[in-house]
């Protein structure tokens, strides 16, 4: 009982807020709603009994990705209103598709129900004998080892794509050379001068 | 775990891919942007490389099912690997002479195509899923390689947008499928839908479906190509056209004969209409272009639908006319490309298809390599777009569904006129200005000029080699 008044108060929040994500006119209310739904749908794994998830969804998600997300959208100098100009405009069009997609959605839900959800498929009870940490440890780098490397590598090409995208060499800019500045000695860099007593030194005479 | 070497083994051509392509960006990270040259012949060789280890490597499955290696896999893959092989070589050239030569170039090109071989050989939805991501989002890098061209940056971010709504769609239908079908794996699914057919599992191939269909740029799911294909880098183009095309059909095939060969009556009327409204898209759409790689965008959303006829005919045969016509339709565009490389006014390239008025005059050679070209795609017998159709329409007439092949032929007419436009201006009209096109680079009018050769006369003899080939690479797919 306790648990379906927590999931379906989840599962509506999380709902709500995502539609909020789209519809909210200040983007950066936006970033705060899809805070919001990351922490609800992190509830939900609580509820499905994957912690470990739920720890990630929010340390990743909320913890990385958003703030990222927030920082983006407060820097970014971009005109919000404009952008929403042909929003009323093509309103009417997209809530017409969306409403068939919607419709389609709950006749197949309803024709799926009727011909039994699962077909007798139940959901595997999660073990008690490990942890959720155990459980994904046992499988990730060795069922899963074909699939973790190959998305190192969509990481990867993440990276080159945004240094090959973004980064310029000025010509202009000191930058810093380590072998340089562990090689400098005493010698190189400090020049005794005798400087006559009672008349200090210039800056002319010192170059 | 059944052990992790023969495993290995048999992922071979994409582990020397992806080890090479980290050692190259090494080689280029330390030498800087002068190593351009050197990275690309070295990528060269290794897709080379790659296309003979997995020509010559085992057959079987490895990762729990997630990667197969049969002669379909097999195939594609030697296409991928070399088409794509081609396209660093008309990039390297071309990088240099708008003087923007760096070494991501191929090393990108080289992790895509490992994306590709996944693609190729995935057995189940997450290797399909990565994949499918791997070399799409080096293909958006790829699109904005020119950053400071403001076409090429608004290809690029299109390209990334639209692609990231194709795959919300795909994911979305990919987690109904696991969802009601308990299994990741096409075989378990395929075997799952024998007992229990299920709306919910049609409901996600759909979705499935459309996400895959806005890879290979069939219509309705077009609405990138044009823009893409005319902002992006001429090479870069080259690329899209040919290698994640032949990749997405094979696993198109793949998801769809393997996972899902029951349901054939369901998902070959999803792929019919897509054909259909390809045809009409492509042989209309592309009437009213100037560009001439927005008219090549056009021309491959009507190829798209002639290749995916052959899928929807759901047997092998039609498998084999699939990958025919593919692996044609790859040489051609490649060698239209080379052309369109290799032709430039005053150090400008030549982009709209009015410039290339009296170009007989010019370059007699490329105007005869381009006329071979246009009347191949066209499907002018015996040139070798010709004999891709023919098989397409073969096997789709013997699956029944000679009606589409009849509004394929339709749209073919259509399509023709303006491909004997370019014919028309090379030959018989009058130059628009004096000024003679430059030089041109060796390598992409050898490249041109080899499609063409190939598109005529030597595919009487490539499709003595082709027809095999195919037929191994289709047996035991579809039924019957």
């Amino acid at each position: 009982m306790l648990q379906s008044i927590a999931f379906f108060l989840l599962a509506a929040v999380a709902t709500v807020s995502g539609l909020l994500v789209v519809t909210a006119r200040n983007p950066v209310h936006s970033v705060l709603w899809l805070i919001l739904a990351f922490f609800s749908s992190a509830g939900l794994f609580v509820l499905l009994g994957a912690e470990f998830l739920a720890m990630l969804l929010v340390v990743v998600y909320v913890g990385a990705v958003a703030v990222l997300f927030l920082f983006v959208v407060m820097m970014l100098d971009v005109d919000f209103v404009k952008l929403r100009e042909g929003y009323a405009r093509y309103l009417p069009f997209g809530a017409i598709i969306s409403g068939v997609l919607l419709a389609e959605m709950i006749m197949v839900s309803v024709a799926v129900v009727q011909g039994g959800a699962t077909n007798g498929r139940t959901p595997v009870e999660p073990s008690l004998d490990v942890t959720n940490v155990q459980a994904i440890g046992r499988v990730l780098y060795t069922d899963y080892i074909y699939f973790f490397q190959a998305a190192g590598i969509v990481l990867l090409i993440a990276m080159i794509g945004a240094i090959t995208l973004t980064l310029r060499h000025k010509p202009h800019i000191k930058r810093q050379n380590i072998t340089d500045q562990v090689n400098r000695d005493r010698n190189k860099s400090v020049e005794v001068k005798s400087a006559q007593s009672g008349q200090g030194v210039s800056a002319e005479e010192l170059l | 775990m059944p052990d992790l070497s023969s495993a290995l083994h048999l992922a071979a051509s994409e582990l020397t891919l992806a080890v090479g392509a980290l050692v190259l960006l090494m080689v280029g990270a330390f030498i800087g942007d002068k190593s351009a040259r050197l990275v690309s012949i070295l990528s060269t060789l290794l897709l080379i490389a790659a296309a003979v280890i997995a020509v010559t490597g085992p057959w079987g499955s490895a990762f729990n099912g997630a990667y197969i290696a049969d002669p379909l896999a097999i195939y594609g893959k030697s296409v991928i690997y070399l088409s794509a092989a081609v396209a660093i070589i008309l990039g390297d050239g071309w990088m240099k002479r708008t003087r923007i030569a760096k070494f991501e170039y191929p090393v990108l090109i080289v992790l895509a195509s490992v994306g590709m071989g996944m693609m190729a050989s995935s057995g189940d939805l997450i290797s399909m899923y990565v994949g499918i991501e791997l070399h799409s989002l080096a293909l958006y890098v790829l699109a904005a390689y020119h950053r400071d061209d403001v076409k090429a940056s608004e290809a690029g971010l299109k390209y990334f947008v639209l692609g990231a709504l194709s795959s919300g769609l795909l994911l979305y239908g990919a987690s109904l499928i696991y969802g009601f079908a308990g299994s990741m794996r096409f075989e378990d699914i395929a075997a799952f839908a024998v007992d229990h057919p299920s709306t919910g599992l049609l409901f996600g191939l759909v979705f499935l479906i459309c996400g895959l269909a806005f890879k290979v740029s069939a219509a309705p799911f077009h609405m990138w190509t044009p823009d893409v294909y005319e902002g992006a880098p001429t090479p870069v183009v080259a690329l899209f056209s040919t290698a994640p095309k032949v990749a997405a059909m094979v696993l198109i095939a793949r998801a769809l004969e393997g996972g899902f060969g029951e349901s054939h009556a369901q998902w070959s009327q999803v792929l019919i209409a897509i054909s259909l409204i390809s045809f009409v898209v492509g042989a209309f759409g592309g009437l009213a272009q100037k560009d001439i790689q927005r008219l090549l965008a056009y021309s491959s959303i009507a190829n798209i639908g002639y290749a995916l006829l052959g899928i929807a005919a759901g047997t092998s045969q039609g498998l084999q006319a699939m990958l025919m016509f593919m692996t044609l339709y790859v040489i051609d565009q490649l060698g239209f490309f080379a052309i369109l490389l290799s032709l430039s006014k005053s150090g400008r390239p030549i982009r709209r298809i009015a410039d290339l008025a009296g170009l007989k005059k010019d370059r007699p050679l490329t105007a005869v390599a381009l006329t071979i070209l246009s009347l191949s795609v066209l499907g002018m017998p015996p040139f070798s777009g010709f004999w891709g159709k023919y098989y397409v329409f073969g096997a789709a007439a013997n699956a029944g569904l000679w009606p589409v092949a009849a509004a394929g032929l339709v749209a073919s007419v259509v399509a023709a006129f303006y491909y004997l436009r370019i014919i028309k201006l090379m030959w018989f009209d009058a130059p628009v200005d004096d000024v003679p096109t430059d030089k041109a680079p060796v390598e992409a009018k050898w490249i041109g000029w080899a499609c063409a050769a190939f598109s005529f006369p030597l595919v009487i003899l490539g499709l003595t080699w082709l027809e095999p080939l195919t037929k191994a690479a289709s047996a035991g797919f579809g039924n019957g």
